[in-house]
């Protein structure tokens, strides 16, 4: 009894959070206008999701600015997050104390903050990409810094000295041996820093070109627009993100269950 | 010449530029603005003009309710949910987790924009009930990140405390109040600053759920529509300070949570 009480709630709050999304993609195979005013099954969301030509520039500028401030937060964020472990205690504070600071702030507070210094102190223009790269980066660097730390706490640091006695340069080393050892610190840190950039709508706000759109922005502006035929298609976009996380999230689930039982096996053979 | 020789300190140092030039600079020019006027003399008007005006307080206050009753909602659906995710026989825990949490990574505006739809099909208007809405909005926001740190530190739990409270002859409320609960307090803090702060700040839920209402940062909001830079700097500023305050109430919530968002899918 007291079992299915739980099963229950869990049950509601699952509700809760996928029942709006769902019925936004049933409706999203109709001609509705409106959610509730369901009349006939139609493709035609789709066929304007696929050939707007605003709605695909969006898609592909998205992605483009979240990969490429992701790879330039990963350079950073990794190489502070190195610096900053074999750094002295002193320096070490510093970076984790600024490293910090985007990390517990209102993301409203880290763009205003950026706009007003990149485009109204320096003048730089929001039309050479460049404010809207830097806040992303700001945004992302520090969790992949904080995703790398503690791998390279895990490490043993005995094979890095082991590799400079056996004759290795520095530079090798850290190649050879630290890079792989943190390996997966970084890729999730990449990550993460892909999620938040896609996800982010307050730094593109105040630093964006006023002709690029993210998906979030061009969301926002869309359902305050009265552009029947767009806002309908954004459920169609609604369905294909969801599937494309997934399948994302599936997939990485599965090769992790896998790596663990590869590890399993390993051990109990060992 | 003393020869450059390549050591891995030396590695942070365009990281530590980086954070210096775009995190600590930023910040700074913040104070100068937010206690500057529009001719560049120093004035302590716009702070003054903050704590005294009853709109720009009311934000303040309204702010700090939607905030608080949008962690606490939060709060007593994700725990429970939580609780029952970590100490389930279900099979393949992981994979319910990854459930309840995966809305997170659909972008936010497109859930919030199935959230408006389905809102206006039951309330008609949703002009009706903005506090309502505004609670409502910010919760399928932001339930995820308090699930994934608590449900994080229940399941980290060592059972033999459980047992051994029950061998001692509590029964299970005694052993959940007096053992589960206080060891899971780090879980909570962690998502009560995930969710506190975000549900002053972020405006755009209420924008997009056609709430007219304003939360501090929508004063921000505001202020960058009308280039008003000095207006909206104070506006940053009271919010650093809340944020600071809150961070140190909070003793600095484990960051490896906020971390952990991103190795959840890994």
């Amino acid at each position: 009894m007291k079992k299915a009480w739980k099963y229950i709630f869990i049950a509601f709050v699952l509700i809760f959070i996928y029942a709006p999304i769902l019925i936004l993609i049933f409706y999203s195979f109709t001609d509705a206008t409106n959610i509730g005013a369901f009349r006939n099954f139609s493709l035609h969301n789709y066929v304007t999701l696929f050939t707007t030509e605003a709605i695909r520039e969006m898609i592909i500028g998205t992605i483009c600015l979240a990969v490429g401030s992701a790879a330039l937060a990963t350079l950073f964020g990794t190489a502070g997050a190195i610096g900053s472990f074999y750094s002295s205690r002193k320096a070490g504070m510093f970076y984790e104390s600024l490293n910090k600071v985007p990390v517990i702030n209102a993301d409203v507070v880290t763009g205003f903050s950026i706009c007003i210094l990149l485009v109204v102190v320096l003048g730089i223009s929001k039309e050479t990409y460049i404010p809207l790269v830097i806040g992303h980066v700001v945004l992302c660097a520090p969790f992949v810094y904080l995703s790398v730390i503690p791998k390279l706490k895990q490490m043993d640091p005995s094979i890095y000295e082991a590799a400079l006695d056996l004759g290795a340069t520095p530079a090798k080393a850290l190649r050879s041996i630290v890079i792989p050892q943190i390996s997966s610190g970084i890729v999730s840190g990449f990550a993460l820093a892909i999620t938040l950039s896609l996800d982010d709508y307050f730094i593109a706000t105040y630093t964006k070109p006023a002709t690029f759109d993210t998906i979030s922005t061009y969301v926002v502006n869309a359902t305050k627009g009265q552009q029947t035929a767009i806002k309908t298609a954004l459920w169609a976009l609604s369905a294909v993100i969801f599937v494309v996380v997934a399948l994302i999230v599936a997939i990485s689930y599965l090769r992790g269950a896998r790596a663990e039982n590869v590890q399993k096996a390993e051990r109990s053979k060992a | 010449m003393k020869t450059w020789k390549f050591s891995r300190k030396s590695l942070g140092i365009p990281y530590a530029v980086f954070l210096l030039l775009f995190v600590a600079l930023p910040l700074l020019v913040l104070v100068y603005y937010a206690f500057t006027n529009g001719e560049g003399h120093f004035t302590v008007s716009n702070l003054t003009g903050f704590f005294t005006d009853p709109n720009t307080l009311g934000t303040l206050c309204y702010s700090f309710a939607i905030a608080a009753v949008t962690t606490l909602v939060c709060l007593l659906l994700a725990y429970p949910t939580a609780y029952i995710l970590a100490t389930s026989n279900l099979k393949r825990k992981q994979v319910w987790l990854l459930i309840f949490i995966m809305s997170m990574w659909i972008n936010f505006s497109l859930r919030m924009t199935a959230l408006k739809e389905v809102l206006t099909l039951i309330e008609g208007n949703l002009a009706r009930y903005p506090f309502l809405n505004a609670v409502v909005g910010m919760t399928y926001d932001f339930l995820p990140f308090m699930i994934l740190p608590i449900y994080n530190t229940i399941s980290r739990l060592d059972g033999a405390l459980i047992e051994a409270a029950k061998d001692l002859g509590a029964n299970d409320t005694a052993a959940f109040l007096k053992i589960t609960l206080p060891l899971s307090v780090p879980g909570i803090i962690s998502g009560v600053s995930m969710v506190f702060l975000p549900a002053m700040t972020n405006y755009v839920v209420l924008d997009m759920l056609y709430n007219s209402t304003y939360i501090m940062g929508s004063l921000i909001g505001s202020y960058f529509s009308a280039y008003n830079w000095h207006g909206g700097s104070m506006i940053a500023l009271i919010l650093l300070a809340i944020i600071i305050v809150f961070t140190v109430a909070t003793n600095g919530a484990d960051d490896s949570d906020r971390a952990g968002i991103g190795g959840a899918l890994l």
